[in-house]
């Protein structure tokens, strides 16, 4: 005879199994999402209507700094969850720290390029292209914002409840998530910038 | 009215009007026109009749308790299908004003004014195809799949509510677009550049965009559920070459759901965004291209009308094996036409606008694509009639829906075929005809078989049968109302007439728009005897009670719980070995056996999160819509706080009892003999 605590055990492990399963799903819908918005950049590309064009616009360094934050950023989430398997509640919560100033600098260079587009008068209304530029950076921005919040709460969670199995499914989770965007910048990266450099 | 964003105009359109309202003012309220007028008191009354009645009952309680906050899939189920009956009413009365319209307005103005007319038209679509036949196939799908598949539950039974409850909120939005303000009038597909700000500066374009984005998100999640539901949590032993074709149907449905939906997002985020903050994605000048739109909306929107038809599909396939008591036929080749349409749907797209460009090549490619999907269609339809074909057909109205489909059905496909060959949809694009090919594929399509889903599974979700006279009447009006009402529309395309057409000049057409405007009467009984159906068989609830839960003599596992199924569905998940599996059970005699102990069993416990959230998102799409940026801000901080909420709340669960399990098993049994009789008496030789 099977108690209730047993059943329940076992519910729960499985709807996790079914939540990762689910959060790979929701990964291809999101990827879809960003599929879209860069085939409407790129048959944008030359619809600036006579305001400003890519290569008037990007500073190569500032875009390679916001990179290098972005990627270290995806290292230290993996230390993290790697420290959360090895059940060292400190160490998880250290690097999930790192990962956070990580990507909120990443964050704070995009809005800040963002800022200084505006102000020479290249915001998003100026031309199709800008829209599309605006739109595509600032909606994987949000993600990474969306994604802080995310890692904000793992910590409290993991500070409150310890490194239970439903803290690490969701750890696991945020973590497929974070280098998720990781991957999108690179095409963001590869589309957006990297052609007006070469 | 509103203050109007001067197109070319610097500052950006979502900074005008007051802090504290936005742009709503005393305006809102349609004085512009008596029958919005009357629309609008309509509705008001009916929501406060609903209400009161509620409290007169002193039901609220149990409401809230029961099913709002329910997380049980048959419940969630029902609330959808329920959602989709109010908005099959109100997008009815759209229909039978249009045809009102177009019956008397020959060289004069009708009743309606043409900036009405053109709501109409929209609302009329948009209701019927969001708000109508998508919640009335996800409450199918909700109801059925998880009981097809030997399940307790759905992957994700929290994510169900909250996809019941963004689609309500959208559902909501289009509601109150008839009290406060105006609904888009730019057709049920919003193209721009005239749904831009420029040409439509009022609410009705950001009403359409916010119901579409805060429900898309909901049919979204609904996907990925059943993609999981369907691949994670089937009984051991079905494999996927033995699932129920509804299950299949419901599979490829839920793919394009999850895969089609996003582009939905993108396109109406992106009008917003153009509407909302003077971006220039599809306006006519800086840069912007309306083709992106174009392409964008159909990407989702033909994957879209087969998420509609697919599931239908399944219900006919279930409904003609029971009802003509034999195997279905050529399962197989059913399972792959359904995967092949499912695929073939992302490369038509282009269909949709042959007229707008592309070179002639592209347009034949497209072309030659559209009509490759007539031969999956084909397959399926040999299938059904090889089913009927030396069985012995019982004609129920579930069966008489089928019947009337398959007949009805194909003769859309033949107008589609014609509508496929571009330099044809360049003499029919936009006229009537158009009209006349779509709604011959969504009425007989998708309606009748969600009906015929109704009727089927009906006794599965409240335990007793519905009245066969009046489900034979909601047949006989929908397929007779609906030739008269269509069939002179093909004819009107060939004389030329356009659709969304107001009033006009030509006294060839006004008596086929009469007859059309008798066939939505028609449809009118049709859809005064669903409701009649359903008044008369709870009135008669005792004598069509379904004892032993297989009224039909049914083939596959949702035949094999109690009526009503109990909430778990299955006190033991059975163990699947063939196609049919119940058919098999019955066979061997292991369909009534009942144990003499079982395990308790273990369910999520109800939560108001999902309706909460849904509120959140009703609030959140009508502050954008207004432009109150206060409250956009707090009911997106509440959906956010929601979320953060339940997800760091300790899982609550509801523990069904072992000997509550027992009794709920055992009544089932207990009536095991009657069925006995009941089966040999009906089982083919
Ligand atoms: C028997 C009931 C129905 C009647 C009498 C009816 C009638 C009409 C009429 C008169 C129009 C406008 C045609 C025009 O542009 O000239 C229309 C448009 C439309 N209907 Fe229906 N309809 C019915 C059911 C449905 C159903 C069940 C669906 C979908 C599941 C549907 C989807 C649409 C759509 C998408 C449009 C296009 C709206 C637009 O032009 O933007 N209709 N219908
Ligand atoms: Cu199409």
């Amino acid at each position: 005879m099977i108690t209730v605590a047993e059943l329940i055990r076992e519910h729960e492990e499985e709807s996790l199994e079914n939540r990762a399963y689910g959060f790979w799903l929701y990964l291809m819908t999101d990827a879809i999402i960003f599929a879209l918005l860069f085939a409407t950049y790129v048959t944008m590309f030359s619809n600036t209507a006579q305001g400003p064009k890519p290569v008037d616009l990007f500073d190569l360094q500032h875009v390679f700094i916001e990179t290098l934050c972005l990627l270290i950023s995806s290292v230290t989430f993996g230390f993290a969850f790697l420290a959360s398997v090895q059940k060292k509640l400190a160490s998880s919560v250290g690097w999930l720290l790192i990962t956070l100033v990580f990507g909120l600098s990443f964050v704070v260079l995009e809005v800040s390029e963002f800022l200084e587009m505006i102000n020479e008068g290249a915001g998003p209304q100026k031309s199709g292209y800008l829209s599309a530029f605006f739109t595509l950076v600032a909606t994987h921005g949000l993600h990474v914002s969306v994604g802080m919040v995310g890692i904000m709460m793992m910590t409290c969670q993991i500070l409150f409840k310890g490194l239970t199995k439903p803290v690490c499914s969701r750890l696991f989770r945020l973590g497929l998530f974070w280098h998720f965007l990781d991957i999108v910048w690179i095409g963001i990266f590869s589309v957006v910038y990297l052609p007006v450099f070469i | 009215m509103y203050a109007e964003a001067m197109p070319g105009e610097s500052a950006v359109a979502a900074m005008q009007g007051s802090l504290l309202f936005g742009r709503l003012t005393l305006d809102a309220i349609p004085f512009y026109s008596w029958v919005a007028m009357g629309g609008a008191v309509v509705t008001v009354f009916t929501v406060l009749l609903a209400v009161l009645w509620v409290s007169w009952l002193g039901k609220w309680r149990y409401l809230w308790s029961e099913w709002l906050t329910s997380v049980d899939h048959k419940r969630i189920g029902v609330m959808y299908i329920v959602l989709a009956l109010v908005m099959l009413v109100r997008g009815f009365i759209d229909a039978i004003m249009m045809r009102a319209q177009q019956a008397i307005a020959l060289n004069n103005e009708g009743y309606l004014p043409p900036e009405h007319f053109e709501q109409i038209f929209t609302s009329h679509g948009t209701i019927m195809i969001f708000f109508m036949a998508m919640p009335f196939l996800t409450g199918l799908i909700n109801v059925v799949v998880p009981q097809q598949i030997g399940a307790r539950d759905v992957a994700f039974p929290f994510m169900n509510s909250i996809s019941l409850w963004l689609t309500a909120a959208g559902a909501g939005l289009v509601g109150v677009s008839l009290v406060l303000g105006r609904f888009s009038t730019a057709g049920w597909t919003g193209y721009p550049p005239y749904s831009g700000s420029d040409f439509s500066p009022g609410v009705g374009v950001d009403y359409w965009i916010w119901a579409l984005l805060i429900s898309g998100v909901g049919s979204t999640m609904t996907g990925i559920n059943f993609i999981a539901t369907i691949l994670r949590c089937r009984a051991p032993g079905m494999g996927l070459m033995k699932m129920p074709l509804f299950v299949w149907t419901a599979f490829c449905t839920s793919i394009l759901m999850a895969f089609a939906f996003p582009a939905l997002t993108v396109v109406a985020a992106l009008l917003g965004l153009d509407r909302t903050l003077d971006m220039h994605f599809f306006t006519n000048d800086l840069g912007g291209n309306m083709m992106n739109f174009a392409n964008l909306i159909w990407i989702w929107g033909h994957p879209e009308v087969y998420i509609l038809i697919l599931p239908a599909f399944g219900v006919f396939s279930e409904v003609t094996a029971v009802f003509s008591q034999k195997r279905l036929f050529g399962y197989p080749s059913l399972v792959y036409a359904t995967a092949a349409i499912a695929l073939l749907s992302f490369t038509v797209w282009l269909h949709h606008f042959f007229t707008m460009g592309s070179s002639p090549n592209v347009n034949a490619i497209f072309g030659i694509a559209t009509m490759i999907i007539a031969v999956p269609t084909g397959v399926k339809i040999f299938d059904w009639i090889f089913t009927m074909i030396r069985g012995r057909i019982i004609f129920h109205p579930a069966m008489l829906f089928t019947i009337g489909f398959i007949i009805t059905f194909v003769i859309g496909g033949i107008t589609g075929v014609l509508l496929a060959i571009p330099p044809v949809d360049y003499l029919m694009h936009n006229t009537t005809f158009l009209v006349a090919h779509f709604h011959n594929m969504l009425i007989p399509g998708a309606l009748f078989g969600y009906f015929a889903g109704t009727q089927y599974w009906f006794p599965k979700a409240f335990g007793f049968k519905l009245n066969e006279f009046w489900g034979k009447m909601v047949f006989a009006c929908w397929f007779v109302g609906f030739y008269l009402a269509f069939m002179p529309l093909y004819v009107l395309g060939f004389l030329g007439m356009p659709r969304r057409l107001e009033h006009y000049h030509n006294p060839d057409w006004q008596p086929l728009l009469l007859v059309a405007f008798v066939g939505a009467c028609v449809v009118l009984v049709g859809i005064f005897s669903v409701f009649m159906q359903f008044y008369v068989s709870i009135r008669d609830r005792e004598q069509n009670r379904d004892m032993t839960g297989d009224p039909w003599n049914g083939r596959t596992l949702e035949w094999a719980t109690s009526s009503p199924a109990a909430p778990y569905n299955f006190a033991v998940i059975p163990q699947v070995d063939s196609l049919d599996a119940f058919w098999a059970m019955k066979e061997k005699a292991e369909a009534y056996s009942c144990k003499d102990h079982y395990d308790p069993i273990v369910m999520p416990k109800n939560t108001g999160v999902g309706v909460f959230i849904g509120g959140a998102g009703f609030l959140l799409g009508f502050a954008i819509v207004w432009y109150i940026w206060w409250l956009a801000a707090l009911s997106l901080l509440a959906v956010i706080g929601l979320l953060m909420f339940r997800s760091s709340q300790k899982e609550a669960y509801e523990i069904i009892s072992a000997e509550t399990v027992l009794s709920i098993e055992q009544a089932r049994v207990r009536h095991y003999p009657e069925v006995q009789s009941a089966m040999s008496e009906r089982s083919p030789s």
